[in-house]
């Protein structure tokens, strides 16, 4: 295992490939910090971040995940039953047992001749199923398959995570890099078994692995696969313009940014924590989308994701000419942001089904 | 339990796919293989675009079993854009008023589960909200 | 031949706890054959809407036949959602005219009031398209609400134009004793009273309760020249259809079933509408009462209103409507409600209202809605 050289630890498909088409969602709803802390300390004590976005209630990862493949769908201007994978990472499924994936796929018109699955790495989901994509792709068993991060994660009231746990996502149509708006030039993860964070069957609510969360779970995950990502693509900080790294709060991914060498500017456009809240499986790849909105072509991006118990996939993205003429096709992360209506805490606990009704 | 009406009904309630006459091109939602226009055979698929605009609406506040989770709500008859009228739910729209002729698009939610709220399929089907998330191009 | 209604009875309309589905079918049924002196029908046609879903009870032609002594005759529901009673009296008025039937019995029942909220508001909701309309959470109130909304967008109809209506029924109420609301309206209550879907207020839809009504038909010829309570004839007798689905309609605010079944029951009467001494119609909601005189031809397309507001549609206006209370006030016993018109319209042309009584009333146009006129059903009666 150790004498692995870092040459060798890069995932780089045979065929180049890139992201097709990429779309963003955040549902309207915000609940801001000072609420939660109203309830719960009295407005006491500082706050993580601003606000976080909420659910309506009639949506789930489902549909949230049907609206952001519909987004990168209108970018990619293909035919739906080119694509052969649909692929959604979450860890809120609506269903323990039946996949999301069948749900977008068929809402999309990608059924029947297609793969159809359900991912589940607490935060990095989403990353996953990029990756498995990109081998799909790489590989020529297929000429797209699509990829999804998607949650509605739950803290337990008046637990740390419920200021944070938020609703969101994106979704990557993955093809031949050719057809791109921005190549993945390779990838590379980094894993162990690291009790941070878990949620055992049938319950509701996460637990913390006591204090596992920052340092050997977030940071330790983080800087692994990033350092061993740019010493593999013998690249520096300075090469990217843009970097986004897993954001469960403000301060962790400013905090790695600035160990791994990279400015705050760099990781400024994709850095959506502070208004919607941690998107769990949508964090890293919802502040990527942000990232295309604004990037122009030649642009390169380090993308890190996390995902508790515990590992992190690096990702070398290069921005291509054609994503001028693809990104205004739908809206824009931003405009998601925008669209904020603010809600109390109790009409939070309504929204996500907090108040026992029988 | 229904599950094989809701199942049998899916691509209309995800993606709006209704039909399209061959003989004199009307759009037709729902489905209905029988042209309302012309009377000929239709049974070409055509999705609509899910973009229309509201002939009127209601707030409920009343639901029938199944929807009291989502009460009060607003219902509505929705012109879309290619000539048929469907009647659907408005979503995403809180506090903000709602008026004839507001244009709005369809997105795919959550309607009902089955039976048990908690054990229950889910049902997934078109709702409208209004048309504030515009793509700043449209495709060629 | 001559049809003609030999008898007629009616339970009160209201909360019957203690009185079962098939009790309350056999009380009107018993008030009709008294009424008509004891003929013997052959068969018994039951309008109904709700007992499958209410009272897990289907198959009332058997239960109600058995219940009321009839065992053996032919007797089944017809359901037409809330023309259900209308359409059951048109299946009599079939079996009679045909020369099949000497004495039909018509009976409509609902009992409605075993279950409440969110199951009863599913339970009506199932007149709609359950696909495509229901399965949105709408029910009937709310889709008369937006035609309400629509009514008053598109021909820009002043706020609280519809308030004759609810008030002319209440004042109607009044005077008949088997109503369930039998007060007035105070002066500017319609104004004030709370909203149930907007823009559609308390006082713009009849109450759900139970109810049963029932008449007897027969042959004119078999009836003794000097019977006493005087036959009423069948003059006219017409069901029209639309699409269920409101919103499969090229204008949702034209009651086009309504329209068809007036000028062929009127057709086949021989009368013409500006003839009729008064009009028992579907004031369900107040807005289906202002669509119903439009699509009868009583006035202009979103012009309904006016009537009311002019108190035109008062018992000595020029067209009198709800005699005996209507829908809203008598309340809204859902398939029973085709057959209370009929009963009402009955006591009008013997002369038999009383206080409400209209002067002089020879001629009467009687319709029930299932949905909003998704199905029509008139009748057209006339003092023999």
């Amino acid at each position: 295992m150790t004498d692995k050289s870092t040459d060798n630890l890069l995932l780089k498909p045979s065929r180049p490939v890139g992201i097709v088409g990429y779309g963003a969602y955040v549902p309207r709803y915000r609940l801001p910090a000072s609420e939660i802390s109203r309830i719960w300390t009295g407005g006491t004590g500082g706050v993580p971040i601003q606000e976080k976005s909420v659910p309506g209630p009639d949506e789930d990862t489902a549909t949230m995940s049907i609206e952001a493949a519909r987004n990168a769908l209108a970018r990619a201007g293909i035919d739906p039953e080119e694509i052969r994978a649909v692929w959604v990472g979450s860890e809120s499924h609506p269903y323990a047992v039946k996949p999301t994936s069948t749900v977008v796929a068929e809402a999309l018109g990608i059924v029947p001749f297609t793969q159809a699955g359900d991912w589940e790495f607490a935060c990095k989901a989403g990353t996953e199923a990029m990756v498995a994509a990109m081998g799909f792709v790489g590989s020529e068993m297929a000429e797209y398959a699509l990829a999804i991060g998607m949650d509605t994660a739950q803290g337990r009231p008046g637990d740390a995570l419920e200021y944070t746990a938020s609703a969101g996502g994106a979704a990557f149509l993955i093809g031949p890099a050719e057809e791109s708006v921005a190549v993945i030039e390779s990838t590379l993860s980094y894993v162990t078994d690291t009790p941070d964070f878990f949620r055992r069957e049938y319950q509701k609510y996460p637990e913390h692995g006591q204090r596992f969360t920052g340092e050997p779970a977030y940071f330790k995950h983080i800087t692994s696969a990033a350092q061993a990502y740019l010493d593999a693509t013998d690249t520096v900080a300075e090469d990217y313009q843009y970097a986004v790294f897993h954001q469960p709060n403000t301060k962790f991914p400013g905090r790695v940014a600035a160990q791994l060498g990279f400015s705050q500017e760099q990781i400024a456009p994709g850095l959506l924590v502070p208004v919607i809240g941690n998107t769990y499986s949508g964090a890293a790849i919802i502040g990527l989308t942000a990232i295309l909105d604004v990037a122009q072509p030649g642009d390169q991006v380090l993308m890190v994701s996390f995902g508790s118990g515990a590992g992190s996939d690096a990702f070398g993205i290069r921005v291509t000419e054609r994503l001028l003429e693809r990104r205004d096709l739908a809206p824009q992360t931003q405009a998601y942001i925008a669209r904020r209506t603010e809600i109390d805490y109790a009409t939070y606990t309504r929204m996500r089904g907090k108040l026992v009704l029988k | 339990m229904e599950i094989p009406r809701h199942w049998r009904l899916k691509k209309q309630r995800y993606a709006l796919v209704g039909e399209v006459c061959p003989h004199c091109e009307a759009k037709i939602f729902p489905p209905r293989d029988v042209c309302p226009e012309c009377g000929d055979e239709a049974k070409t698929l055509f999705e609509f675009s899910g973009r229309g605009e509201v002939y009127s609406y209601t707030t409920l506040h009343n639901a029938p079993a199944g929807y009291q989770a989502y009460a009060p709500y607003t219902v509505a008859l929705v012109k879309l854009e290619e000539g048929p009228m469907v009647t659907a739910q408005l979503t995403d729209i809180d506090n903000q008023p709602v008026e004839v002729g507001m244009p709005v698009e369809m997105v795919t939610r959550k309607l009902r589960a089955e039976g048990d709220d908690d054990r229950g399929m889910l049902v997934y089907g078109y709702k409208f909200r209004p048309m504030e998330l515009q793509p700043l191009a449209a495709a060629d | 031949m001559d049809v003609v209604i030999a008898g007629i009875g009616q339970t009160s309309v209201g909360e019957h706890w203690h009185v079962s589905l098939r009790e309350l079918a056999f009380q009107a049924i018993e008030a009709a054959r008294v009424d008509a002196g004891g003929l013997l029908p052959q068969a018994l046609f039951v309008g109904n809407m709700l007992a499958p879903k209410v009272s897990g009870q289907a198959h009332l032609g058997v239960l109600i036949a058995d219940f009321a002594g009839l065992r053996g005759i032919e007797a089944y529901t017809i359901e037409a959602a809330g023309a259900s009673g209308g359409a059951a009296l048109r299946a009599g008025y079939l079996a009679v005219k045909s020369g099949f039937v000497d004495v039909a019995l018509v009976v409509g029942v609902e009992k409605l009031t075993d279950k409440v909220g969110p199951e009863v508001e599913s339970a009506i909701a199932t007149s709609l398209d359950s696909d495509y309309e229901a399965v949105q959470g709408v029910t009937p109130l709310a889709q008369a609400a937006m035609i309400m909304r629509r009514y008053f967008y598109e021909y820009e109809v002043p706020q609280n134009a519809l308030a004759g209506f609810p008030v002319t029924a209440h004042a109607n109420g009044v005077g008949n004793s088997h109503a369930m609301f039998r007060k007035a309206l105070k002066p500017g209550l319609y104004e004030r009273v709370g909203m149930l879907s907007e823009p559609l207020n308390m006082f713009d839809a009849a109450p759900d309760a139970d109810g049963a009504a029932a008449v007897l038909l027969t042959r004119a010829e078999l009836i003794p020249p000097d019977a006493s309570p005087t036959p009423v004839r069948i003059a006219g007798s017409s069901i029209a259809t639309d699409t269920l689905s409101l919103h499969d309609r090229p204008d949702p605010l034209d009651f086009r079933a309504a329209r068809i079944s007036v000028g062929q029951a009127c057709h086949q009467a021989g009368i013409v509408i500006g003839e009729m001494d008064f009009f028992e119609l579907c004031d369900i909601y107040s807005v289906y009462a202002a669509l119903s005189l439009e699509a009868a031809g009583l006035a202009e397309r979103g012009q309904g209103w006016v009537l009311a507001e002019e108190g035109q549609i008062s018992l000595k206006g020029r067209i009198p409507i709800s005699t005996l209370g209507g829908v809203k006030a008598r309340g809204n016993p859902w398939g029973a409600t085709g057959v209370y018109q009929v009963v009402e319209a009955v006591q009008q042309l013997r002369g038999e209202a009383g206080v409400n009584q209209v002067p002089a009333a020879e001629k009467a146009l009687v319709q029930c809605l299932g949905g909003p006129a998704s199905t029509a059903v008139t009748h057209v009666l006339t003092a023999l």
